[in-house]
């Protein structure tokens, strides 16, 4: 099933364009975004079994490791450079925000946020670092090494001049889709940022 | 030297004798074709005619569109895939990826293998007789280019009736014709698979092939390149020069897991006067060997040589992006973790190009301790991207032909 987030960076992303999908994991939005819009790119992936999916979706995917930047790309050679749900995974994750828009014109983000209600109740009663369905690992063994909330993401964009084209709050919870209006850093799950220079 | 004239290409035979592996293409018989010239190359000197040997696997569809050529490395030849005879002890060098359900599937795919122009496995070489002279051409047959085996190949397609290739494959030096087919021909393939290659060689590279080229041309029994002539055959050279070439596609890694420190024989026993042996010494020296007795020298040194001059971009104002501009196909690359020969590095440098270039590409770097040598090797994960990737090719294959076009847009 296609998650949430997918869908609206998808009605973000304007037919015929050219998109880098950063950590396109099994090249799903790629190849809907190919097949429906036609939309061309790549898709950059470290993860061998997800790299193995995109060539049988025949997803144009290339093994780069984002840690390393984005050297290899000259500047403003996208329209839109994509990362979804890996930016708390990276070692400097406001150098990759630099590096998406030197590269493309726009940059599209998706994270967790960790400010949302069930991760701050776990750590307050129960005094551990949360463990939830969508961040399913312990603490020691996690690839999500720099979480933040929507605020701090926030404060991020203004500290550096980032403009904010859309942001969208997604939740997969019925009750916590409505509240997400209202208190999006308590009751949003994943946070959706369209960003420009 | 095998040599068997037939001018039409064959099926290859049905039945599979018993004893060999069930997804075997079976026993296949090597054919040839004599071009007639005048055939132009690179350097400027023209061959009157040429004759390339080749094997095909696999059946050619209707509309001739399920080609796949295999290019081959620098010591490579016709014989890819299957046996020559049921007693036959070896495959071709690359079964372990051509045949019936491997990555390049002949249930799907027709696939044809050749010796390369300058080659010493039957196709014109400088072991051939020079028509000029009625002896062997030796030294003086001319040096050749990447680019003159990619236009004799598109000869051997016309031959064969095939338009435009599926894909046309290719490790190492084999990769570098690949690419070069997709800027010299950009109508005739849809996909250009390159593994373990280069857009061209390194200083260090280059200076490997110079000291395989010294050992052979050292060896007293060179005669200048007229061994065959003077019925000598500089082996010994031409062994040191595999030797050298060998210890190059394997890693530090692997000939040590390989062999370590262990010995043959020999003592380190104080008190006792015997020579060890490591059994690297005595690998080495039977890889020489071996080589040395089923290949020619000035292939060797022609070969070399064609690798050196290989500068995908050099008539692209050295860019490769305004080079990869010209193809039309997709391409699929994979590099080798241990492969210090043809690094990823330089498979990136292919990838980034064609990005650049916004022509479809994807790219894996896999992980495998064996040096160079993996492209021809068992790896899980080579294959099993290589099979995905080639399936797409088949089935998008299929798609063309209910469709009833050739052409498609690059994603």
């Amino acid at each position: 099933m296609m998650r949430k987030d997918l869908d609206i960076i998808h009605n973000w992303i304007a037919p015929s364009t050219r998109v880098l999908d950063l950590g396109c994991g099994d090249g799903a939005l790629l190849e809907r975004l190919g097949k429906e819009k036609q939309v061309g790119g790549y898709g950059l992936e470290i993860d061998p079994e997800e790299i193995q999916k995109c060539v049988e979706r025949g997803v144009n995917v290339v093994e780069q490791n984002l840690d390393n930047g984005l050297k290899n790309f000259a500047d403003q050679s996208f329209d839109t450079v994509v990362m979804t749900q890996a930016l708390q995974t990276l070692r400097f994750p406001h150098l990759v925000v630099e590096e998406m828009l030197r590269v493309g014109r726009e940059c599209i983000i998706t994270f967790p946020n960790f400010g949302q209600w069930k991760a701050r109740w776990h750590l307050a009663v129960s005094g551990r670092m949360p463990v939830s369905d969508l961040l399913p690992y312990e603490w020691y063994d996690t690839p999500n090494i720099h979480f933040c909330t929507f605020k701090d993401f926030e404060v991020l964009c203004r500290e550096h001049s980032w403009k904010i084209l859309h942001r969208q709050v997604v939740s997969e919870s019925p009750v916590s889709g409505v509240l997400k209006d209202f208190l999006p850093n308590l009751f949003g799950e994943t946070a959706i940022y369209h960003l420009t220079r | 030297m095998r040599k068997i004239l037939t001018t039409e290409a064959q099926p290859p035979q049905k039945g599979k004798p018993t004893g060999l592996p069930a997804n075997s293409v079976g026993i296949v018989e090597p054919q040839s074709h004599t071009f007639p010239g005048p055939f132009k190359l690179a350097c400027g000197r023209v061959l009157d005619e040429y004759t390339l040997v080749y094997e095909t696997y696999g059946t050619l569809n209707a509309d001739k569109s399920n080609g796949v050529l295999i290019c081959h490395a620098l010591s490579g030849h016709h014989h890819a895939a299957g046996y020559h005879s049921e007693n036959d002890k070896r495959p071709g060098w690359w079964d372990h990826y051509i045949g019936p359900g491997k990555p390049i599937d002949t249930d799907k795919f027709f696939v044809v293998a050749l010796n390369n122009l300058g080659g010493c496995h039957g196709s014109t070489g400088p072991t051939s007789i020079n028509p000029e002279t009625g002896k062997p051409w030796g030294p003086d047959f001319p040096p050749l280019r990447a680019r003159d085996w990619v236009h004799s190949q598109a000869q051997l397609a016309d031959h064969l009736g095939i338009q435009q290739w599926a894909a046309v494959v290719g490790g190492s030096l084999g990769g570098m014709q690949a690419m070069r087919w997709a800027l010299e021909y950009p109508e005739r393939l849809r996909h250009c698979v390159v593994i373990a290659s280069a857009m061209k060689l390194s200083a260090q590279n280059i200076a490997f092939n110079e000291t395989a080229r010294q050992a052979i041309t050292s060896d007293p029994d060179f005669r200048d390149g007229r061994y065959l002539e003077q019925e000598t055959l500089p082996r010994h050279g031409l062994a040191v020069a595999r030797m050298i070439g060998h210890i190059t596609y394997l890693s530090d890694d692997g000939l040590g897991k390989k062999f370590g420190r262990e010995l043959r024989s020999g003592t380190f026993e104080q008190g006792v006067e015997e020579l060890v042996e490591f059994q690297v010494q005595s690998y080495l020296r039977y890889q020489g060997d071996t080589f040395s007795s089923s290949f020619d020298p000035n292939t060797y040194i022609l070969m070399t040589r064609a690798l050196d001059y290989f500068d995908l971009a050099r008539e692209y104002e050295d860019d490769p992006v305004k080079a990869f501009s010209n193809a039309r196909c997709k391409f699929f690359l994979v590099s080798f973790t241990s492969d210090w020969r043809f690094a990823p590095e330089r498979s990136r440098e292919i990838a980034d190009a064609l990005m650049h270039a916004n022509i479809p590409v994807s790219y894996a770097e896999v992980e495998s301790p064996m040096g160079h040598d993996a492209f021809l090797l068992p790896n899980a994960r080579y294959e099993n991207l290589f099979a995905a990737y080639m399936n797409n090719v088949a089935r998008e294959e299929n798609g063309v032909q209910s469709a009833g076009k050739k052409s498609e847009v690059p994603a």
